[in-house]
């Protein structure tokens, strides 16, 4: 097979549009840059490696015996490759990311330091214990601050990312049921929920039914009793919520829930709003995943890796997943798996990945919880309230923030796009945003606000961080309100203009094929 | 406090400005009795980036460290040579503090790389098509159990003996909850795979049949008959690849009639980290697309016809089926697969090759030399570059006496197998690139003391 034979080529034409056209593609320092599959070789190699003769005869007679069609660069090549690609990105490092619910804050350099030491990169996970006994050791601190912080009883910290969380706290509460014989059926989840709880409910086998939202944005708590029973085994709760307010009833909620024999489950995607200033184990939540990525800052890179160790109560403890770190009596730390649960952790309801979690993630995490501190943490809540209710408060005059009367905000502010001229909606507000220099809110989540956008600030943006996206958006707002369809074009700087969905959904072009093959496919 | 832009002045500007006295008027909502105002229990005050550093960095040098010492370990886990490039893309603030691209017209770094990766490995998998990721190895084989259920509307896995025990065990855990029938066993110590015991006992009630490969013992299985005895029944063949250098040198899993393949990606780019962060790798063919879990980049246009990329068949996904989603998945391992796709890239076809047979050869060299030590025999007809051995002793005490000599020696089947007797004397190890001559002479030497 041969990849890209006729060389370099540039994967859009010339821009038509006279003197704005170059030959490359190119715009100054906006730099187009063609597929790996079209710039690489098959020849062609990053790497020096030492010269080598197969003994061959090992494989089982299972040669591969054709090529795969994996082109390679040259070590400048793909630098650049992958820097001009960097380059087409928009990143926290940049400015304000606004991300409702995802929160998108400074990622600290140092823990990135820490994270490379060869101490914890550098270490496998099926090593002797004696030979890890840091490592471990770095799981048991951070667990315990994680407790600490929270007010829980216990901690599984493997669950790789929120929604893993989730399903770890789902099945410590379905193998709790279990245990006394309580074969429930049902999970309620607020409507207002992210689509993780319901679909996490569902992988754990449960019936999902939704619980609506009062007019001030929180669960409503009448509704909620009313809905409670004997097949109810859990109820997900997101607090604060992605109203983004936090549920002033939660201690009712969770007495309720109780009293009829059912498992609260807190969301903890939020929990950077109220770290330092709330123990979820003192609202009476019996499991809560705290996303390390977002409350702790770890790097979201592009998405991912995540880490979602889950908090649980005293009820729940004893059913928490293998393995876990343990600090022994002597001082030593022990990796308790399969193997000495049934002398540590009889009532495992077992493993829910391969190794111990994110190592990675829990360095981080450990640096960045000792920066910050007691007093730290404390101020890392109240700087990203104060943040939220700033843009609340500076933005609620031009365009409509439905729960603005509901009382202050916690970290996260809401509004809708009520009031937009004719065809307006939130994406062209959000789009123009873009050409703003802005990333773009949260769009059209919550549900349960029309057109809502949910703007997460974060504690690590500046007055005048947010003094100069305040009046990116009023100006925007205000064009949205007049009707001025111009919106519609946004972005116009960006690397790309509006991309077709639509297209990419209906005829799905998921990996690249060389022109002849993909002719051939047609 | 140095990553919190606000000064004092700042704050009180900003209270007056939201109408608030002080910055517990916004904390209103939060009930009195569950409001911690007084210190943080245990927790110190904020420290520096020095104090940090210095804990961090003591708490480190309690490990042993694998690039430091002869290191022979793999069970799922590989330790490569990482080009330095690598770190330095991942590390690039652009790739590394973005976010999921919801917002495609500013993310078409991420998209684009997404879409590459996704390509590489299809073709290292030899399927149609692969999603952008998945957790790990472990957690994207339990996926494909449950993609398998959904697409055959069966819910009775075969698992192989050879596939790695903590995959087995996640397998288990979660089936006890979705009610899917998993039939495991052990492997036996032999050179012989458990292939036609599989076969004979597909039915017409399986879903799918799972096979590592190469398995948990280093064996090279061929996939085809597998594939046909499953197809023949209505069944799916999954095959696990937890060493993906593998495929520089031996067949795809897709070529031999795989329907859905996975795996481990850690061994490209990513290094061991103590377990974690990983990255699954997942592919399949082109028409399971809509069963498929997690995220997907695909190709289209921008307003302007010019090419872009954007995430994709989103209605499979949580956020918008909620309940009725193929996945509560809703993150994928963008870094870690950043860091698989530039090694890739570095490597190239030429590269890759190259790199899995030096793993082979230094492999064989070991096991040759290893099964020469009086007493020691090479459990492995066929192996890429990790092998087991039956040593005339049990291999979990050997393992840590020759921890004492400073050698990082395998990995026992008595701790991956504890209630296994005809395990106990079984120790596989992994030879990669990384192997000196001084460490394979170390290794011998410590093996031999221990055996003797």
């Amino acid at each position: 097979m041969t990849v890209n034979p006729s060389g370099w080529r540039p994967t859009t034409p010339a821009n038509e549009q006279g003197s704005a056209g170059t030959v490359t593609g190119n715009r100054a320092l906006q730099l187009e840059e063609p597929l790996l599959f079209e710039r690489g070789r098959l020849d062609q190699t990053g790497v020096d490696l030492p010269d080598t003769k197969v003994s061959g005869g090992r494989l089982g007679g299972l040669e591969r015996n054709r090529d795969i069609g994996l082109p390679g660069l040259s070590e400048p090549e793909a630098v650049r490759h992958y820097t001009r690609l960097s380059r087409q990105n928009y990143a926290i490092d940049l400015g304000l990311f606004p991300l409702g619910s995802c929160t998108m804050k400074h990622n600290p350099r140092l823990n990135e330091k820490v994270a490379r030491m060869p101490g914890f990169a550098d270490v496998h996970p099926m090593q002797p214990q004696e030979t890890v006994q840091g490592a471990l050791q770095v799981i048991n601190e951070l667990a315990f601050w994680l407790l600490d912080l929270t007010g829980m009883h216990g901690v599984a910290m493997s669950p790789k990312a929120g929604a893993h969380g989730e399903l770890c706290g789902l099945l410590c509460i379905r193998a709790a049921l279990e245990a006394r014989g309580d074969k429930r059926e049902v999970v309620l989840v607020p409507e207002s929920a992210h689509g993780t709880n319901p679909a996490t409910a569902a992988f754990a086998g449960y019936r999902v039914e939704s619980i609506p939202a009062n007019k001030a944005g929180r669960v409503d708590l009448e509704a909620l009793k009313a809905r409670l029973g004997p097949d109810v085994a859990a109820v997900m709760i997101t607090n604060p919520n992605t109203c983004g307010l936090f549920e002033p009833d939660m201690i009712a909620i969770s007495d309720a829930v109780h009293a009829a024999g059912a498992f609260v489950y807190c969301d903890g995607a939020n929990f950077n709003a109220i770290v330092g200033k709330v123990r979820p184990g003192d609202l009476g939540i019996d499991a809560m995943h705290i996303n390390l990525h977002k409350t702790f800052s770890t790097p979201h890179g592009g998405g991912g890796p995540g880490s979602g160790p889950v908090v649980v109560s005293e009820a729940l403890a004893p059913y928490g997943p293998l393995p876990f770190a343990a600090k022994m009596p002597d001082g030593t730390y022990k990796l308790v798996e399969e193997e000495s649960a049934a002398e540590m952790h009889p009532e495992s309801f077992g493993r829910m990945t391969a190794f111990h979690g994110q190592m990675g993630m829990f360095t981080r995490a450990l640096a960045y919880i000792l920066s910050h501190g007691a007093d730290g943490l404390r101020q890392v809540a109240e700087d990203s309230v104060l943040n939220a209710n700033y843009v609340l408060r500076s933005l609620e005059d031009v365009l409509d923030a439905p729960f603005a009367k509901s009382g202050p905000c916690m970290h996260e502010a809401i509004f809708s796009d009520r009031g937009f001229g004719e065809g307006l909606s939130t994406i062209d507000l959000a789009k123009a945003l873009i050409d703003e220099g802005f990333h773009p809110m949260t769009m059209y989540f919550p549900l349960v606000v029309h057109g809502a956008m949910l703007i997460e600030p974060t504690e690590t943006e500046s007055k005048a961080a947010l003094d100069q996206f305040i009046a990116a958006m009023r100006s925007i707002a205000e064009r949205a309100k007049s009707g001025d369809q111009s919106l519609k074009a946004a972005p116009i700087y960006a690397p790309r203009r509006r991309l077709d969905e639509t297209l990419a959904a209906r005829k799905p072009v998921l990996v690249y094929r060389e022109p002849a093959q993909a002719e051939a496919a047609e | 406090m140095r990553y919190l832009p606000l000064s004092d002045s700042d704050r009180s500007q900003m209270l007056h400005a939201v109408g608030a006295k002080s910055i517990d008027d916004l904390f209103v909502d939060v009930p009195k009795a569950a409001r911690l105002d007084g210190v943080i229990e245990h927790l110190p005050l904020h420290a520096s980036e020095l104090a940090v550093e210095r804990h961090m960095g003591a708490l480190a040098k309690k490990n042993m460290v694998a690039g430091e010492v002869p290191f022979f370990l793999g069970c799922g886990a590989y330790r490569h040579h990482v080009p330095a490039s690598v770190d330095h893309i991942i590390q690039r603030g652009e790739f590394l503090t973005s976010y999921t691209p919801y917002q495609p017209e500013i993310a078409q770094g991420t998209l684009q790389m997404m879409f590459e990766f996704q390509t590489q490995v299809a073709r290292l998998y030899g399927c149609d098509i692969a999603n952008a990721s998945m957790y790990d190895g472990s957690t994207a084989c339990w996926e494909a159990i449950l993609m398998a259920s959904r697409i055959t509307r069966r819910d009775k896995a075969i698992l192989s003996s050879g596939l790695h025990p903590h995959y087995v065990s996640v397998c288990n855990t979660m089936a006890k909850f979705t009610g899917d029938e998993l039939k495991t066993s052990a492997p036996t110590l032999s050179a012989e795979t458990d292939a036609e015991k599989i076969i004979a006992a597909i039915d017409d009630a399986t879903s799918a049949v799972v096979v590592q490969y190469p398995d948990i013992l280093g064996r090279i299985t061929d996939l085809a008959p597998i594939a046909e005895a499953a197809h023949a029944k209505g069944a799916l063949l999954i095959a696990v690849v937890t060493e993906p250098v593998a495929l520089g040198l031996i067949r795809s899993p897709g070529e031999m009639g795989a329907d859905i393949v996975v795996g481990e990606g850690q061994s490209i780019g990513v290094g061991l980290q103590f377990g974690g962060p990983y990255v699954g790798l997942f592919a399949c063919a082109e028409k399971f697309v809509r069963q498929m879990p997690g995220r997907l980049a695909g190709e289209t246009v921008d307003a302007e016809g010019k090419r872009g990329f954007v995430l994709t068949l989103s209605t499979r996904e949580q956020h918008i089926r909620r309940e009725k989603a193929t996945s509560n998945i809703c993150t994928s391992s963008v870094l870690c697969a950043l860091a698989f796709t530039g090694h890739l890239t570095l490597l190239g076809e030429k590269g890759l090759r190259q790199l899995a047979s030096l793993n082979h050869a230094r492999a064989c060299e070991v096991a040759d030399r290893l099964s020469a030590i009086p007493g020691v025999s090479l459990v492995n007809d066929s192996f890429f570059n990790e092998f087991t051995l039956r040593l005339p002793v049990e291999a979990r005490p050997a393992v840590h006496a020759m921890v004492e000599k400073g050698v990082l020696g395998g990995v026992s089947l008595g701790r991956l197998y504890p209630d296994s007797a005809d395990l106990a004397n079984g120790l596989v190890l992994a030879v990669t690139e990384t192997v000196t001559d001084e460490d394979i002479d170390a290794l011998e030497a410590a093996l031999k003391e221990v055996c003797a």
